[in-house]
């Protein structure tokens, strides 16, 4: 392998010092990862729901465990998460909120919000 | 060398040969799943509080089956596009990374349909397929 092939590649986490906004960077693509493996779950509970009330229980069984709770708490926090962080993304696409302090504000609102709507769906799912 | 540029160069179609597609889709998808997101909340109340029964009947009302079908497709749709670029990023094995971006890509699709099926079924009022 060529010295050119050898080097770290994109995205370098491991030489940067963690800071809110690449901290936050990592962690929309790893709630996203995430999401999309609860899409599959949205998915199987779909197939549940058509197949009749014998796997819906099942399903729901599942959900009823403590490690079933806590999945979907991480799914709850992670949809939020990645919501907020998103629309952040999207007002960066229009060449808002870039300077730095901004964004750094921006991230610790995304972060608070994030964790505080899921409290609140948590109340109003359960 | 030539002195002409590549046609995918002058179509401004960049490294990737596909121009902003991908990047344009990320964002366009993004944003209906702003909006659907808030239905999906909704959604989640409902089948938490309601029985096997009221939620398919929940389901059925038109505008629910809409946002379902149109929350389910944008979704996976949304989520392969994104686990390409992880992929692009991470993996540098290049017959894995071509059978994880194939492997992904199918399964998106199948998912996608599975659900859009299930969501129909249920819309349309087709007797469950199990007790």
């Amino acid at each position: 392998m060529t010295q050119r092939n050898a080097r770290p590649m994109s995205p370098h986490l491991q030489v940067y010092k963690p800071q809110i906004t690449s901290v936050l960077s990592i962690v929309h693509r790893i709630t996203g990862l995430l999401l999309t493996a609860f899409a599959v779950g949205w998915a199987i509970w779909l197939v549940c729901l058509n197949r009749g009330p014998h796997a819906l229980q099942i399903f729901q069984d599942l959900l009823n465990t403590i490690p079933g709770m806590l999945v979907a708490l991480l799914a709850g926090w992670a949809l939020f998460y990645h919501l907020l962080n998103g629309i952040r993304h999207l007002i960066w696409d229009t060449g808002r909120w870039l300077e730095l302090e901004t964004a750094r504000r921006a991230g610790w609102a995304v972060l608070i919000l994030s964790l505080l709507l899921t409290a609140l769906a948590w109340r109003f799912w359960s | 060398m030539s002195l002409r540029s590549p046609l995918a160069k002058a179509r401004n179609h960049g490294s990737a040969r596909d121009g902003v597609h991908h990047w344009w889709h990320q964002r366009l998808t993004a944003i209906l799943l702003v909006a659907l997101t808030v239905w999906l909340v909704m959604a989640i109340g409902v089948a938490s509080d309601a029985g096997f029964a009221a939620t398919r009947e929940w389901l059925a009302l038109p505008w629910n089956t809409v946002f379902a079908i149109l929350f389910s497709v944008t979704a996976f749709y949304h989520g392969q596009l994104g686990l390409q670029v992880v992929i692009e990023d991470y993996i540098h094995t290049r017959w894995l990374e071509v059978s994880l971006q194939i492997a992904v890509k199918l399964l998106a699709l199948l998912l996608s349909v599975m659900s859009t099926l299930a969501i129909l079924r249920i819309a349309f009022g087709v007797a469950p397929l199990a007790g």
